[in-house]
């Protein structure tokens, strides 16, 4: 047993010591770096270690939570002491129980050992041929605003009073630019990125050359004539959307009123061309771990399948709510948070038809390339939506002139009724979570613009 | 007030940071503690408290920050943290300045919110779910959240400045679901302040009604037009409008990387002469005040716009170095874990002299957005959305119907500019 698993299960007796019936401990320790480059130089080089420990106490059915970042026995002792304090504070809820254990299988291929083997030097040159790719590409590429690139190595251990216990190791590497193009009087930015489990993985030229197509596509742009038009939504919105709709097909959302597929399980909602699943095992996506955020098994849960809402998503107290099993869909944010119902990694089921086909298959209508102001524009409980977007015109099934300033606004119910093909070619996306999804045609969306 | 790190220990760890070299060496250590629950279903749940602290080490060397953080505040792994920013550099030994303790005054807190019994939160959150329940039988749904944090920092940097702050941070949300037949709507509202648990002592059930009220008021509204047309912002959005649409474009990280729209404006006129706004991290028991900023330099009131001309852009230490200029005390930082930036304060715009009736009363056709759910603005190009969640429509000078799911669009050079009245209610 590791060191976490010792200090995890030491959390475990001390809360049960302070006054707790049951407890649960999550400890992680994570390693890792971040490089920021600009005009060929390293800006800042970060080297990181943190570690923490989040302990749940349960008195009958009322649940209290402390974290805190001093590992030692006197520390951990501490922070268990808060966890039975703050349960004391809570209303009993009866459903609230801690998890049963339930067999984990092993799920290799999360870590890549190039995090460890990459120098910093090696990790900033990776940066720096970014930037140069992206300058390189295009003319109109006056500067690249920022190249980041991060990874990360973390051990996660959970023990708790009912017996579970387990660990597992990640790793995780990003690399993202900016680019800034001008022409027409006018700046564009562009946005690049890569996502893979170590730097091995990724393509600094790819990146680079992303970034700079998607500011340079951009010069010269107007505002689109409002109407109701087809909508092609490029892979790194289409998360975003897929990303919401996967947020609120979380059981605790439903439970408790407040997602619009409340009391919809069963209901014809897309086209057949929709498929949704979440996958928390899936080697490819970044949120994929053996056991979820309470120890409980990461598995595949069919969403959408034949244009129908087939399951929600369950933690241990909402699925106790329902009678039902657990789906395994305790997420947390590291050891600060309590876990909560929320997708794993949400994969979007390619289609057919590839990227020029989604095109010609549009007609008329408009690609979206960027959405900005999800934050304030979604509404989770009602899935209305308005939100700024900019991309490019489809004329005559073909890309044409580029459009900003305008919003595309609907519902998420009436979105995905009128999905009417998945393009396919898949990317992950970590927009909206982690999102594995094709291009999507919409049939018809609201277009507000001049 | 006491450091979190003692001074012979600090200037251990600067001298072993300026080891291999460097111009500057910083180290900032950082307590915080939190505390937080909500109501959900009329049930007080999400009872949490947490406890972390750490310190980040940065050097400076050209044109490159190294930098390194730990947890805890043990001596040798702030040494270790030293040791590990300067390890890629192979320049000579710098010595660092003696550290001389700089007083500072933080923001005073009348009632500690940690010595205030955790059962008095719950029943405050109580009082706000019967108030907003109160508000009528379509309010289907409420939930309200009540969070605490506090961080105490010290800096210390190589040349000789030995500094602190302790902050407390104290906050209330609530927030509205409306149901009638198939119709639902969502109303929130927030309140928070750089206090302690006084700021919750005089009427915090208000927030709970006003947020059912804005749901309920969504039940009757109709669609947002769409198109170009006069909006009138309600008194203290304004400040939020001009915190995103402009705001980031000052800060001066955007700017030197000529990826702002403000690059080289200075001097310029960016808006009407009737518009005079504001940086500001002094402003008492304001959310985004602080006696120092995160790298020791304290805050002040910086004009941004005077007359409409732009005529300062918002500094840390380092972008101030580079631009030859003093920093603004705008170098902030999420935690110990991150490096400063140069962010905004508290942002605002100076009262000008109409009223809202006046505004409104001009417009044969517009829209009052009265309050925001937030924005999002890209500095580069100056594009900006904002989520509006109380709007309403404005016909023949007067206030008509309220509309939902309204989102403002446009481009804040454009925007700013085309300001032409400022109200004489001022609040934050």
């Amino acid at each position: 047993m590791s060191e976490l698993s010792t200090t995890a299960g030491r959390a475990v007796e001390a809360a049960l010591t302070a006054g707790a019936g049951e407890a649960e401990a999550y400890a992680s320790r994570e390693a890792g770096r971040e490089v920021r480059v600009h005009g060929g130089e390293v800006e800042s080089l970060t080297a990181a270690t943190q570690s923490g420990i989040g302990v749940r106490a349960w008195i009958g059915g009322r649940v209290g939570y402390a974290y805190g970042t001093d590992l030692s026995a006197a520390g951990v002792a501490a922070i268990a002491g808060r966890a039975a304090e703050a349960a004391a504070v809570a209303d009993e809820d009866e459903f609230a129980l801690p998890p049963q254990p339930a067999a984990v299988e092993a799920l290799p291929g999360l870590s890549d050992p190039s995090v460890e083997v990459w120098t910093s030097a090696q990790a900033a040159a990776l940066a720096l041929t970014v930037e140069r790719t992206a300058l390189a590409a295009d003319p109109r590429v006056v500067a690249v605003e920022q190249v980041v690139y991060a990874d990360s190595a973390e051990r996660v251990a959970i023990a708790s009073s009912t017996g579970l216990a387990g660990e597992y190791e990640a790793s995780d590497c990003f690399a993202y630019l900016q680019a800034l193009a001008e022409g027409e009087g006018g700046r564009e930015t562009g946005l690049g990125f890569g996502l893979a489990r170590g730097p091995d993985g990724l393509e600094p030229e790819a990146i680079g050359t992303e970034g700079a197509a998607r500011a340079t596509a951009m010069i010269g742009a107007s505002k689109p004539v409002s109407r109701a038009c087809p909508v092609v939504l490029d892979p790194t919105v289409a998360a975003s959307f897929v990303g919401l709709i996967g947020g609120a097909l979380g059981a605790n959302a439903v439970q408790r009123g407040r997602s619009p597929f409340a009391g919809r399980l069963g209901d014809e909602l897309a086209a057949d061309a929709l498929a949704l699943r979440d996958d928390g095992r899936d080697p490819a996506g970044s949120a994929s771990a053996p056991f979820d955020g309470e120890g409980l098994p990461r598995r595949r849960t069919d969403l959408i399948e034949g244009g129908r809402l087939r399951a929600f998503l369950y933690d241990t107290y909402t699925a106790k709510r329902e009678g039902v099993g657990s789906t395994g869909s305790a997420s947390r944010h590291g050891y600060r948070s309590l876990p909560s119902v929320s997708p794993s990694n949400l994969i979007v089921a390619p289609g057919a038809i590839d990227f020029a086909e989604l095109l010609a298959a549009a007609g008329e209508g408009v690609f979206v390339t960027d959405v900005a102001g999800l934050h304030s524009g979604v509404n989770p409980v009602t899935g209305v939506f308005s939100v700024g977007a900019s991309g490019r015109a489809i004329r005559a099934g073909e890309l044409a002139e580029p459009l900003r300033e305008f919003t595309i606004a609907g519902d998420l119910i009436s979105l995905l009724g009128s999905v009417r093909a998945a393009g396919s070619e898949s990317r992950w996306v970590p927009f909206g979570g982690s999102v594995s999804t094709p291009p999507l045609l919409i049939g018809e969306l609201a277009v507000s613009g001049s | 007030m006491s450091e979190l790190i003692d001074p012979a220990v600090a200037e251990r760890v600067l001298a072993r940071a300026l080891a291999n070299g460097g111009r500057f060496a910083e180290v900032f250590a950082e307590r915080r503690q939190g505390f937080s629950m909500s109501i959900d279903e009329s049930r007080i749940e999400a009872v949490q408290s947490g406890a972390e602290e750490g310190a980040g080490v940065r050097v400076v060397a050209g044109g490159t920050t190294y930098f390194a953080h730990v947890d805890g505040l043990d001596p040798a792994d702030l040494e270790r943290a030293a040791a590990e920013a300067a390890s890629a550099l192979r320049g000579e030994r710098r010595e660092p300045r003696a550290l001389e303790a700089v007083a500072s005054t933080p923001l005073p807190i009348e009632r500690r919110p940690e010595e205030v019994p955790a059962a008095r939160k719950a029943e405050l959150l109580r009082e706000l779910d019967e108030r907003a329940r109160g508000q009528g039988g379509e309010i289907a749904q409420f939930t309200s959240s009540y969070a605490e944090a506090r961080r105490q920092v010290t800096v210390a940097n190589s040349d000789g400045l030995l500094s602190g702050d302790d902050r407390t941070r104290t906050r209330i949300g609530a927030q509205a679901v409306a149901r009638r037949g198939d119709a639902v709507e969502t109303g929130a509202e927030t309140l928070g302040a750089h206090r302690g648990f006084e700021l919750l002592e005089d009427d915090p059930g208000e927030i709970a009604e006003q947020a059912a009220r804005k749901a309920l008021t969504l039940l009757d509204a109709g669609p947002a037009p769409s198109g170009s047309m006069p909006v009138v912002v309600g008194g203290g959005f304004g400040g939020v409008l001009f915190h995103e649409m402009t705001g980031h474009g000052l800060e001066a990280d955007h700017v030197q990387k000529g990826a702002s729209v403000y690059a080289g404006k200075l001097g310029a006129q960016v808006a009407q002469p009737l518009l005079n706004a504001y940086d500001d991290g002094r402003l008492p028991s304001e959310w985004g005040s602080d006696a120092i900023d995160d790298e020791g330099v304290p805050t002040q009131k910086t004009q941004v716009i005077e007359a409409g001309r732009l005529t300062a852009y918002l500094y840390d230490r380092l972008t101030a170095e580079r631009d030859g200029v003093a920093p603004t005390g705008n170098g902030r930082r999420e935690s110990f874990r991150h490096l400063p930036i140069p962010r905004m304060t508290n942002t605002y715009i100076a009262p000008g002299e109409s009223t809202a009736e006046e505004m409104i009363a001009e417009l044969d056709q517009g829209f009052y957005a009265v309050s925001f759910g937030g924005g999002q603005v890209d500095p580069a190009t100056g594009d900006f959305v904002f989520g509006v969640s109380e709007g309403y429509l404005i016909e023949a000078g007067k206030v008509t119907r309220p509309c939902r799911g309204a989102t403002l669009i446009g481009n804040c050079l454009e925007a700013l500019m085309a300001i032409d009245a400022v109200g004489d209610d001022f609040f934050m």
